[in-house]
């Protein structure tokens, strides 16, 4: 049996009607209630209907992420609710902006790791250059550590969306 | 074509079409044309409250004794705000309201004008759901909605905030029939296998308990006839929360009287020791449960409720039914009397044995005095007065509050109001108040303390100008009794700030306000006083002047479990209370 009080990380989708506050209510339950957010991120999905989805990045116990989604389904805008981890498979992305300064080297140096992990040179001066990256979230950790040493100035990142694998939809 | 009107009128034929009579308010700059409405038309009847939060509480009296939505009316800004501690109110004790509030104009909203509040920002956390009506096409269908999210499910506090330029706007009406929320359609039918297998436990206990609560009140009455229906077909015993008094007849032998930290010994030892506990409408609030760790240690757990976030939030259970209390009870009797099930009598014999020993410690028992006024005793004989009458019992917080739900024995719901999630000291005045709007003919008593009393004491001055016979009955000992008794047990007996100095002298505030004012200081006075109080027709104040060091039994001391109950005064030494028990407040 797993250990109740096991701490888990959890990605949420909630899709929600488009209308003024109804972020806030998602934020307010969060620190209202004391439940953690790691990351969130928000954007409409369905102009004609007027549906948002968010993602929320958060962790818990088995208890606890229940409640969650409990009380998010009771938000009144709140269409539906996915614990993503749990009902299976899905792939989470992240996309960040990353800005390293420098000459010489270091400089030479963070394009040949930006090479490898596949990140976009999108801006570059002769003393800077601004990365774009995605990937799993991990993926970018590690990325921004390499770039910690050869000049890092700079991050920017949207947070985690996420959408299940296969045919099934939210 | 639909008929175009004004943004005020679309308000009140709305309210009109949502079948309200009466709704609470204060005028202010905001919502005059709203008032304006109000004048010339005489199918609502608006009653003038004298502070908001007073207006409030009485739409949850009058909701509570009547399971229809609450209205109160409210300015911008000052008026929104007064209002959000009878909203936290509401949403914790799922009293269904609609609060219309005032709001700036459109344009000058986020340039902080004048009495200008951001109400659905401050109100989000305290109501269920909450609006904001920038276009007055939409008015009308956001009034409809706001009644429907007010009581549908679990039902809650909703508030609609109208800028006063929406007031003054045309725009269409559309009446209630047509509205289809999009998104909030509760679950009210319990799924069937749920509570096949909730039933199957039940039937298989040897010790069970029902624990129901205020979710009873809410789906109405039907619910508490089938609940005494269904608990007198198993033969179990049953115990009420705080909210939940009056949903099972309290003059029936299988009722075990309240539960939680001032509830009945018995009722608490029969919680810890029960095998198959039938939570309905309920919610393992902390008052109920004590100590998690110790609570019901070895019992299996069903919950009956209309709301999912209820469920496993505080205790796990083993078999949870999402849907509406009736609903439910419905379905179980049916699977019991279609499978033939009966509890093993041999079992419940013994079981009711050991609670018939429960029940012979007489847990309310203390000792009475011929000098001095006991508190329990003045609340034991002003319910003995009324036993039987057609009354509804208000209450403040605090010992009183607590006194009254153990010494008052409710046969029907709907007929105690007292605020028990949030716990809001002046709730009792003007929950009365709004009660006798509801039931002008009947016998309404605010059991009160002091100094709750004097948190919403305007609200005389209301009882007043509408004629409202509302009976004030103040125990009074000088004390927040309730914050006395943990200085008392927890803090070394250091009452700090507990002790009221220069209260007014109630017989004569009572005059004038223009009420009848009585006072009782001998236990010899008391019957007397409430005769008085009960057979004078306008409201009164009945001051009782009782013992100030009296503390209220039996207690479940913060931090400890159930079967470690305190059952009176010669009990309270040497049980040092935990530290993590003085933390739990």
């Amino acid at each position: 049996m797993p250990d109740p009080q096991q701490i888990n990380r959890h990605t949420i989708a909630v899709l929600v009607d488009n209308e003024a506050g109804v972020l806030a209510r998602v934020i307010g339950l969060f620190s209202g209630r004391g439940y953690n957010i790691e990351s969130l991120t928000v954007a409409e999905v369905d102009p004609k209907q007027k549906l948002s989805r968010i993602t929320v990045v958060t962790s818990g116990t088995a208890m606890i992420i229940e409640q969650i989604k409990a009380q998010l389904e009771r938000l009144v805008p709140v269409h539906r609710v996915r614990d993503l981890t749990k009902e299976g498979a899905a792939v989470e992305r992240e996309l960040a902006l990353v800005k390293v300064a420098g000459i010489g080297d270091k400089r030479v140096e963070s394009l040949r790791i930006a090479d490898i992990f596949r990140a976009r040179a999108i801006d570059s001066t002769n003393e800077s250059f601004v990365f774009e990256i995605s990937g799993a979230t991990d993926k970018l950790d590690a990325f921004i550590r390499l770039m910690e040493p050869l000049g890092l100035v700079d991050v920017s990142r949207t947070g985690v969306v996420a959408i299940s694998r296969g045919g099934s939809t939210l | 074509m639909t008929k175009r009107l004004n943004g005020s009128e679309i308000v009140l034929k709305a309210l009109v079409d949502q079948g309200v009579d009466v709704i609470f308010g204060y005028p202010g700059g905001a919502v005059l044309p709203l008032y304006d409405a109000l004048f010339k038309q005489n199918a609502v009847r608006h009653v003038l409250v004298r502070q908001e939060g007073g207006a409030v509480h009485m739409a949850e009296g009058y909701a509570r004794s009547t399971g229809k939505v609450g209205v109160v009316l409210v300015t911008s800004g000052p008026g929104a705000t007064n209002a959000v501690t009878g909203l936290t109110d509401a949403l914790m004790d799922s009293v269904p309201l609609v609060c219309l509030t005032g709001q700036v104009p459109t344009h000058l909203i986020g340039n902080d004008a004048f009495q200008e509040a951001d109400t659905t920002g401050i109100t989000r956390p305290c109501t269920k759901h909450n609006y904001l009506v920038r276009d007055v096409n939409d008015l009308a269908r956001v009034m409809h909605e706001a009644f429907y999210v007010a009581r549908s499910g679990r039902p809650g506090p909703v508030v609609v905030d109208l800028p006063k330029d929406i007031l003054f706007a045309e725009g269409p009406y559309t009446g209630p029939e047509k509205l289809e929320h999009k998104t909030y359609r509760p679950k009210v039918k319990g799924d069937a296998r749920a509570i096949e297998r909730a039933v199957e436990l039940i039937a298989g206990a040897k010790r069970p308990l029902f624990y129901c609560g205020g979710g009873l009140v809410n789906s109405g009455p039907r619910a508490s006839e089938l609940l005494t229906r269904f608990v007198r077909m198993t033969g179990a015993p049953i115990t009420l929360t705080l909210m939940g008094l009056g949903t099972y007849p309290a003059s029936d032998k299988q009722f075990l009287g309240m539960v939680g930290m001032h509830g009945m010994y018995e009722s608490n030892m029969a919680m810890h020791d029960c095998d198959v506990m039938i939570n309905i409408g309920a919610r393992f609030d902390d008052r109920v449960t004590g100590k998690l760790s110790a609570f019901a240690p070895n019992s299996k757990k069903i919950h009956v409720d209309i709301d999912p976030s209820s469920i496993n939030k505080n205790v796990v259970v083993d078999a949870p039914v999402v849907g509406d209390a009736a609903n439910v009870l419905e379905e179980m009797i049916r699977v019991w009397k279609e499978r033939k099930y009966a509890i093993d009598v041999k079992a419940l014999d013994a079981w009711w044995k050991q609670i018939e020993g429960w029940r012979a410690r007489n847990c309310l028992s203390f000792k009475n005095s011929d000098t001095i006024i006991k508190p329990q005793y003045a609340i034991r004989r002003l319910y003995e007065a009324t036993m039987g009458k057609d009354v509804y019992i208000t209450t403040e917080v605090g010992q009183h509050q607590m006194w009254a739900a153990q010494f008052f024995r409710f046969e029907q719901p709907n007929r105690w109001m007292t605020s028990g999630g949030l716990g809001t000291m002046g709730y009792g005045l003007p929950a009365a108040i709004g009660v006798q709007m509801a039931h002008p003919k009947s016998l309404v008593i605010d059991v009160a303390g002091e100094a709750s009393f004097l948190m919403n004491i305007q609200e005389l001055s209301t009882a007043v100008q509408y004629r409202l016979p509302v009976k004030a009955f103040i125990v009074n000992n000088q004390y927040m009794g309730m914050v006395r008794q943990w200085q008392e047990l927890l803090h070394g007996g250091r009452y700090a700030e507990s002790y009221t100095a220069s209260l007014p002298d109630f017989v004569k505030l009572a005059e004038a306000y223009g009420l009848t004012g009585l006072r009782a200081t001998k236990p010899s006075e008391v019957d007397g006083v409430i005769e008085k109080m009960i057979s004078t027709p306008g409201p009164v104040i009945a001051d009782i002047v009782v013992d100030q060091t009296e503390n209220c039994f039996p207690m479940i001391p913060s931090g400890a479990a159930h079967n470690e109950m305190i059952l009176g005064p010669e009990e309270k030494k040497g049980q040092p209370v935990s530290e993590e028990g003085m933390v739990l407040v």
